[in-house]
């Protein structure tokens, strides 16, 4: 009797989840169809139903503002539910215990990349420093997977990927990364395991047990949907409020001026970027229209990739919450060796991109040709 | 019965604090609600994420807010 009610459980579990598959592939198509649109759409709206002049300031921002809102929106939409099913797969229980055996270097690599798609939230961050420490992971190697969460968001990857293009998406991950991996390297090698706060290492925690959930791909559906509800009720504001200050960037500021202020010639832009961004707690999701429009009005990459990473990883409350577990010293650490790999990366990317962007883009663009047709060829 | 909630007090932990307390109040079981903030006492639970919530001393989820059915289920067991 059991086993049959079981298997009548497992067809109903299949026929809806061949049902959410279909609905999901017309929403798809619907999708790409409105967001084919929205181009035409705000220029309608703007010039024809509000009746705004062509080519006036407030036109210019007020088309930004209306193109940029549901784009935004629908893109964080797919990008939210996306990384949601993808997270439902990683846990930081297993997390811990993958990173627990490894060697450093390779334990600051696995880490970042890990840190990017381990789901938790920033108040976690404490309880699982101090599982990470507890459990025998090196302290720059947990450094590394504590840098690369906040760093590399990859809602942020993928708004930059649907505004900007996948160089500069591509650009702002590697360099995350490479921020992540180096910076927890450096940590690691300053021997600081002394400037935790005494009660961490005394804690001497195991893990709690619990049993593993055994999700369904419905039930990773489902994760991906509550992401979306969770999330973007969360950000929209930031997002709306984001767009409103480029919208105005984008109308009001006139052509060229970002290059004196955020320029690849002056020197002082890229640290100025990163001075201005710590004190700003924004999310990725609302900073990246701001960067969107900055990078419009003559603003340098690195400049504006500086900004970006020190308004997203070096954020006040964060320290707040990590005073908690670590020293006064080795919480100025972290501040220092994440903001020297941010000012690197600023001034790496001006300089290579100087006068010749598009030689870098196309060497690029170069390699992923022929990576791809390597691929085709298989 | 002893329900504690273990959260430093972000959105979400609060949610998951009022979650439990709606359960109990609709079934109208007694059973004492902790919400517990300090660190170093979340952390000798070993959970990894907060919020958790711990019922007798069992740790049944970490790092979201639970499902109206599993609070129910772990507390009418």
């Amino acid at each position: 009797m059991k086993n049959r009610s079981n298997i009548r459980l497992v067809r109903k579990n299949e026929s809806a989840l061949m049902l959410n598959f279909f609905m999901g592939a017309a929403g798809v198509v619907l999708w790409w169809m409105i967001y084919r649109q929205l181009p035409e759409l705000s220029k309608w709206l703007t010039y024809g139903l509000l009746q705004i002049g062509k080519g006036s300031h407030l036109g210019e921002s007020i088309e930004f503002f209306l193109y940029d809102t549901p784009k935004v929106m629908m893109l964080l939409f797919l990008v939210v539910f996306g990384v949601g099913v993808i997270r439902s797969f990683f846990t930081p229980e297993k997390t811990r215990a993958f990173l627990s055996g490894k060697s450093e270097f390779a334990g600051n690599i696995f880490a970042a990349l890990l840190g990017i798609i381990t789901p938790f939230c920033s108040c976690s961050a404490v309880p699982l420093f101090i599982g990470f420490v507890t459990a025998g992971v090196p302290l720059g190697v947990t450094f590394s997977f504590l840098i690369a969460a906040p760093m590399v968001n990859e809602i942020a990857v993928g708004l930059l990927y649907g505004l900007l293009g996948w160089k500069v998406a591509a650009l702002y991950m590697g360099t995350g990364l490479f921020i992540a991996i180096a910076a927890g390297w450096v940590i690691g090698r300053l021997k600081l395991e002394n400037h935790i706060e005494d009660w961490v290492t005394q804690a001497n925690m195991a893990a709690a047990e619990m049993e593993e959930e055994k999700l369904t791909w419905n039930d990773r559906f489902i994760y991906g949907w509550d992401a979306v509800k969770e999330i973007i009720g969360r950000v929209w504001i930031y997002v709306i409020l984001g767009i409103a200050v480029g919208a105005g960037i984008h109308g009001f500021v006139p052509e060229g001026m970002m290059a004196s202020i955020m320029g690849k010639g002056t020197w002082w832009s890229v640290p100025l970027s990163v001075v201005i961004g710590v004190p700003m707690y924004s999310n990725a999701a609302g900073i990246i229209p701001v960067v969107e429009a900055l990078l419009g009005k003559g603003a340098s990459l690195g400049s504006v990739l500086a900004f970006m990473m020190s308004v997203i990883a070096l954020s006040l409350p964060e320290m707040v919450i990590l005073r908690k577990v670590l020293k006064p010293r080795l919480i100025a650490v972290f501040v220092c060796v994440v903001a020297c790999g941010i000012l690197f990366v600023g001034y790496l990317f001006n300089m290579v991109l100087y006068d010749g962007s598009d030689i870098l883009f196309s060497n690029i663009t170069t390699l992923y040709n022929k990576l791809l047709g390597l691929l085709s060829s298989f | 019965m002893e329900i504690k909630v273990l959260g430093p007090g972000c959105a979400k932990c609060v949610k998951a604090e009022k979650l439990v307390k709606e359960v109990l109040e609709e079934t109208g079981l007694d059973a004492s609600v902790e919400k517990v903030t300090d660190m170093m006492q979340i952390a000798s639970y070993g959970v990894f994420g907060t919020p958790s919530v711990i019922v007798d001393g069992e740790v049944k989820c970490t790092g979201k807010v639970p499902k109206k059915e599993d609070v129910i289920a772990w507390i009418t067991k």
